[in-house]
């Protein structure tokens, strides 16, 4: 298991994060993820039996006790338009954005 | 005393028999507002004056005239002689983690600053159906990553009532400020490893986190969506009863929230106590901790003053005829911050990535070259460390090659960790618990710049609050006196799932047998 991030990895979750960070963050950060990777550290070392499941949340749901799927329906809404005003840039109805890269896949 | 400090079900008696209008009650805390909170929180707000510091700064945003408008509304019902509601009258404030359609609706940060909601969240929604008036949205930790609320993007943060050089905790700080200051009878917060709680402790009111999916998260700006609750702060167990009345309930819009009958709390309210088993466990007597330099773990006892106030209000109880069960085990306990650090990362950063510069929020001004530029940019210019700082490690956690140690493995300490309450709650185990009690935080409220910018020391605040959020399982932090230096402490009460009716029953207990202590007759320092 690793013990620390490198600086090279951090770079790698920089860029899949979407993020873009000037020197000073960029060492606050990798700073205080490696002392956080110290505090979780002792979760590799609790003794679990391979019988002990996973628990997403912790409230037991019955079924009785979860909600019934809404049916699966198209719905309209009530003023498109208002959704589409949050956007910092649109024309005509639709959002602006600039060039979208492309890439080859290998 | 002035209106703005009655409690709500005192408000909602007066204004039934007519003695006061909704009105009045609105413009009472509008004037505690005007008082006693400064300037409301703002991006780029400048250097601090020396007048920000001895000031509350709740608010991010005032509602003044829509609350105004919603008071004259149920002023003409009343009038009219039609039932307006069971919180009719009631000011409140909402933390601005929700949604609340045409008002801004920004978690803090900057990326959300220029959002105005389309639409309500379930739990507001339902307070103002029930003629509570909202008074405004109040400030928190960025997204909630914090507890302490310095680490809002709007600056000034909130500052404790009690004593203004020192934080209100968090992540909702403005939430229970404001409570505490008179400026709202009620807030609605958030709890995700103790947001309400602890700060509830540390500003002497009450604080409510109920059972996962007993209050809707419709409309919540989510953080940790297996771990989030919204939830009551009040000034008194009674009042945060009403409000959880309201708020509680299944909802088609959250497939999360239970499809589970929701029980009168006001009428077993002030059923007695007898006959109840109180537990106290060790391992809510004691904190660990990482040493910063090496990383290894050491144990040490909480500060004295905490632990004897507990012991008084187990002494209490016993008075009132609770059965208190010692030495109750909880060994799991200490898991939960190291658990929670990857859990809740992961969450965050899935949640995170939605925020894109593209649909709402936030844009970078500078031209990007194309579409990844304009991501890298609005997420760096709009996001603050905190927020990039749970996106890196969630990502990091939750990576193929390292899931398996971390993720998975955080998932199952959950199990164990639910398992201790489990045993503790089960009525035919060893110890049958009807609750157990706890402090909620290993300290009283801290200074401000005391402790932020260490992320791990921050969340260590949450020790003792977020293994109920692990679990899923209600809690309940009540003001339990000063300390030495007349800060508030706080006592938790911890209940197996819906027992609400159960903790609030006994929080009323402990509350009807302290209310002529002195301690309780000492105000805030900014109401003194």
């Amino acid at each position: 298991m690793s013990d620390s991030i490198d600086r090279e990895t951090f770079d790698h979750l920089v860029g899949l994060a979407a993020l873009e960070l000037d020197q000073q963050q960029a060492d606050y950060l990798l700073r205080e993820l490696n002392n956080q990777l110290k505090a979780i550290r002792e979760l590799v070392a609790i003794p679990l039996d391979e019988s002990v499941p996973a628990s997403l949340h912790g409230v037991p749901f019955a079924p009785t006790e979860s909600p019934a799927l809404r049916e699966d329906i198209w719905l309209p809404h009530q003023d498109p338009g208002e959704i589409i005003a949050q956007a910092p840039n649109t024309r005509e109805g639709y959002i602006v954005v600039p060039d979208i890269p492309h890439t080859t896949l290998e | 005393m002035e209106l703005c400090d009655l409690p709500a079900y005192e408000l909602s008696l007066l204004l039934r028999q007519k003695q006061i209008s909704a009105e009045e009650i609105t413009r009472a805390c509008l004037e505690r507002v005007d008082q006693v909170d400064g300037r409301s929180g703002a991006l780029d707000s400048g250097e601090l004056t020396a007048e920000d510091e001895h000031k509350v700064h709740a608010f991010i945003t005032v509602t003044r005239e829509r609350a105004l408008n919603q008071a004259r509304v149920v002023d003409k019902r009343l009038a009219a002689g039609e039932d307006p509601g069971l919180l009719a009258g009631i000011p409140f404030t909402s933390k601005d983690i929700f949604c609340v359609r045409g008002t801004p609706s920004t978690a803090a940060s900057r990326i959300l600053a220029n959002y105005t909601a389309p639409y309500t969240a379930t739990p507001v929604a339902r307070m103002e159906e029930a003629g509570a008036v909202m008074i405004g949205k109040v400030n928190l930790d960025e997204f909630t990553y914090g507890s302490s609320n310095e680490s809002s993007a709007f600056q000034p943060a909130p500052r404790n009532p009690w004593n203004p050089a020192h934080v209100p905790g968090g992540s909702s700080g403005g939430s229970v400020a404001s409570v505490a200051a008179g400026e709202a009878a009620l807030s609605l917060g958030t709890d995700t490893a103790g947001s309400i709680r602890q700060p509830a402790a540390f500003c002497g009111v009450v604080g409510v986190k109920p059972t996962y999916g007993r209050v809707s998260r419709y409309g919540l700006i989510a953080f940790g969506s297996s771990l989030d609750c919204p939830g009551p702060v009040a000034r008194n167990v009674v009042d945060a009863a009403l409000m959880l009345q309201v708020i509680a309930g299944a909802d088609r819009r959250d497939s999360t929230a239970a499809n589970k009958p929701v029980p009168d709390y006001l009428s077993m309210l002030e059923q007695p106590v007898k006959g109840l088993r109180v537990g106290l466990s060790p391992d809510y007597f004691r904190i660990a901790f990482p040493d910063a330099a090496s990383g290894e773990y050491r144990e040490r006892p909480l500060p004295t003053d905490i632990e004897a106030h507990v012991i008084k209000a187990a002494e209490v109880l016993a008075s009132l005829g609770a059965e208190i069960v010692e030495d109750v085990p909880m060994p799991n306990t200490r898991y939960g911050i190291p658990a929670y650090f990857v859990i809740s990362r992961v969450e965050a950063a899935s949640n995170l990535h939605r925020y894109d510069g593209v649909k709402y929020g936030y844009r970078t001004p500078q031209p990007p070259g194309d579409l990844t530029q304009l991501y890298r940019k609005s997420r760096n210019e709009g996001f603050g460390l905190q927020p990039k700082l749970r996106i890196l490690m969630g990502m990091y956690v939750s990576a193929a090659q390292y899931s398996a140690q971390y993720y998975q493995r955080a998932l199952r300490v959950r199990t164990l960790m639910r398992r201790d309450f489990e045993q503790a709650f089960d009525k035919n185990g060893k110890y049958r618990l009807d609750v157990l009690l706890t402090p909620t935080t290993p300290t009283t409220a801290f200074k401000m710049g005391a402790v932020y910018g260490d992320s791990v020391l921050m969340q260590y605040a949450d020790q003792l609050t977020v293994p109920a959020n692990h679990a899923g399982i209600p809690g309940i932090s009540l003001p339990g006196g000063l300390d030495e230096n007349r800060m508030p402490v706080g006592i938790q009460l911890l209940g197996p799932d819906f027992s609400e009716d159960m903790l609030l029953r006994v929080g009323r207990a402990y509350e009807l047998a302290t209310e002529t202590e002195d301690w309780r007759k000492i105000k805030p320092m900014v109401l003194r």
